[in-house]
């Protein structure tokens, strides 16, 4: 018999007396188990690594370390994103061309039609929705593959930023006047620093390093796309694993029919997770544009992939209903690092997609693993 | 078994007339998927306080049946009727929340998952104020180790994996999840098949209590034995129709035996 459980035990026996087939778990391996946990190990080891190569080179300067961490809290910010839609079961490819075609519309609606920034934000995100809206219901009517759907939008958007940009302003590129964003609540909102006085008090104490023209600190403050980052992480891992919601994702990911058919309104939670995808893409759009008062066509390309690679170095399964956030910004800074740190040792840099590929290989395999033992198959 | 003893027949029990009016069911129902005919003109009603057994052979169409009255399926023709009144479910979740409640053939877990989350996936309980509502997950955990203790199962750790479980206690979580939310209908659809011995006599045992409680309850299962301990009511399956209904004074275990098996093909 299978289960042969506590015999001592009746159905009306309230006390639970100890499992005497349960081993003692400490603390440490609960935490060990945590899908997060190799791109911690992951992370330190990159750490160390350029840390003993080029730790005197300036890449852990003030400066050093925010043009890691802008770049990487950008990616973090789509990786977050594409890492909830991969644990809900699903794929975006459109996340990189989302980016372009949002950046387009911003630049064009500031730069080209004096449109004020607030309602500019305000129509670029409505579009996004709107983008993510049609993917999550093709997805979910159709039952395609994510996949085909998407990498469908990917096209799509791609050449509508190319026919719109091109149509309007005869360029594949437009321009913002820093005053503009500088001048309005929402472009700091999206374009801004913080702490740059802060930074120049430090400056002034030494503490971190000063331009020698006029003293003040070489590190502007802290762009604000770290903040957005941060936030998002905080509030998608609390959403995750604390709420009904991050529940009924693991469910829509981890077995689709079995979610549905015990009352998890599936098709709701995909489309809404297709939604926040493309949204999170067009807030990576804004803080590229509003930092760097321009926008390209060609912003975001591959940038679906850097997310999902992200995501899967972060501990995130590739086929769904298991996964972290955490872990999928955790993958964005580990990325970040390693282009930086290639670029600070002097080696070839071409040599950064070799690495990455070891490095999503050995994540793909890592998280296999932990699947395996989480289901108990072999 | 002794429990066997115990259990009295309804009174009025008579085929097509039991209590007053049926809590579910389907009036001419068909079911077709492309050019499959799964169920073909089937009448079926669930009482309060009855176990109706629903008997046949594989690929009777017994699931499809259940299936439409847990907003799985929509049935391609025919009503379904709650207390004589016309209903339509769209998903499991109206019929959920109606108070029915199913053990799927499949079970409907999600293995990657804890048993709490599986226990209480799409009825989770929460606590906080708008709009920042989180799981209760002390109360949940207490609540699942509870009701799977009910049923016989001492469960290690309430977070553990459910794809590390045996077969037989993801059954049995199957089934303390409906008996916990199954408030007016339960569908079991075979609930016994991976059960050990003691397991299976704690099962229909429950089954007994839910229709003692008056709630309906369908109960599908290939074994003569356990359809004949609890049965009140039987409706014989074959090829998507209805072959016949029996109520529990017109049929012994023997014949029942004889129907499952095809021998017997009309009443
Ligand atoms: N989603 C579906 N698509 C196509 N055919 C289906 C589908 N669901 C059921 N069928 C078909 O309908 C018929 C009845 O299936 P059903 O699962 O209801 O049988 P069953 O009586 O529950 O059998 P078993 O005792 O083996 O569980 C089968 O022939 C099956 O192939
Ligand atoms: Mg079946």
């Amino acid at each position: 018999m299978k289960n042969n459980s506590n015999s001592s035990t009746t159905q009306k026996d309230k006390t639970r007396p100890k499992d005497e087939r349960v081993r003692e778990i400490s603390t440490f391996t609960k935490v060990l188990t945590r899908p997060e946990m190799a791109s911690v190990g992951g992370g330190v080891i990159i750490f160390l690594i350029f840390g003993l190569t080029v730790g005197d080179s300036g890449m852990f300067s003030a400066l050093g370390i925010i043009n890691f961490l802008e770049p990487s809290a950008q990616l973090g910010i789509i990786a977050i994103a594409a890492s909830l839609l991969m644990i809900g079961g699903q794929f975006d490819l459109s996340i990189g061309s989302m980016i372009g075609f949002a950046s387009v519309c911003v630049a064009i609606m500031v730069g080209e039609f004096q449109m004020p920034i607030w309602s500019v934000v305000i129509i670029t995100f409505a579009i996004a929705a709107l983008v993510g809206y049609v993917n999550g219901i093709l997805v979910v009517t159709t039952r395609l593959p994510s996949f085909i759907v998407t990498l469908a939008m990917l096209f799509i958007l791609r050449g509508a930023a190319l026919v719109v940009m091109r149509g309007i302003t005869g360029r594949t590129q437009a321009y913002i006047e820093r005053e503009v964003i500088e001048a309005s609540f929402w472009g700091n909102l999206f374009g801004g620093r913080i702490g740059v006085d802060l930074f120049n008090k430090l400056a002034e104490q030494g503490i971190i390093d000063a331009r020698a023209s006029d003293g003040l600190a070489l590190a502007q403050g802290i762009p604000i796309s770290i903040v957005w980052c941060l936030v998002l992480v905080v509030l998608s891992t609390l959403i995750l694993n604390r709420t009904k919601l991050g529940n009924w994702i693991f469910a829509s990911g981890g077995d689709e029919r079995a979610a549905n058919n015990i009352g998890v309104p599936v098709k709701k939670v995909k489309i809404g997770l297709f939604i926040f995808t493309a949204i999170s893409a067009t807030l990576f759009g804004l803080l590229q544009v509003f930092s760097s008062a321009s926008a390209d066509t060609l912003r975001g390309e591959l940038k679906e992939f850097e997310a999902i690679i992200s995501a899967v170095i972060g501990g995130t399964l590739l086929t769904g209903g298991y996964g972290s956030t955490i872990g999928a910004v955790l993958g964005a800074v580990i990325f970040g690092v390693i282009r930086q740190g290639i670029y600070y040792t002097g080696i070839d840099a071409d040599w950064f997609r070799v690495f990455l590929g070891v490095m999503v290989l050995l994540a793909v395999i890592f998280n296999n693993i932990i699947r395996s033992r989480a289901t108990g198959s072999k | 078994m002794p429990a066997a003893k115990k259990h009295t027949p309804p009174t009025n029990a008579t085929k097509q007339n039991t209590d007053s009016v049926p809590i579910m069911s389907l009036k001419n129902v068909s079911r077709y998927f492309g050019n499959v005919i799964a169920l073909k003109d089937m009448s079926f009603e669930v009482h309060r306080g009855r176990v109706t057994c629903l008997l046949g052979d594989n690929g009777a169409g017994k699931s499809t049946l259940i299936k439409i009255l847990s907003g799985v399926h929509q049935p391609s023709e025919g009503e379904m009727y709650i207390e004589n009144k016309k209903t339509v479910f769209n998903s499991p979740r109206d019929s959920l929340d109606y108070g029915i409640a199913t053990v799927y053939q499949d079970l409907a877990l999600v293995p990657l998952m804890s048993i709490v989350r599986n226990f209480f996936m799409g009825r989770e309980i929460t606590r906080g104020f708008f709009p920042f509502y989180y799981i209760d997950f002390k109360k949940c955990s207490e609540i699942a180790q509870t009701e799977m203790q009910r049923v016989g199962i001492n469960i290690r750790s309430p977070d553990q994996a459910v794809g590390t479980l045996s077969g037989g206690e993801r059954q049995c979580l199957a089934i303390a999840r409906a008996l916990y939310f199954g408030t007016r209908v339960l569908i079991f659809d075979e609930p016994t098949a991976a059960l050990g011995v003691k397991q299976s006599a704690i099962v229909l045992d429950f089954i007994k209590q839910a229709r003692d409680k008056n709630i309906g309850v369908i109960f599908i299962t290939h074994n003569s034995f356990h359809a004949h301990e609890v049965g009140d009511l039987f409706t014989i399956l074959n090829r998507g129709q209805s072959i016949g209904n029996y109520t529990r004074s017109e049929i012994t275990r023997a014949k029942l035996f004889d129907l499952m098996a095809g021998k017997v093909t009309k009443k």
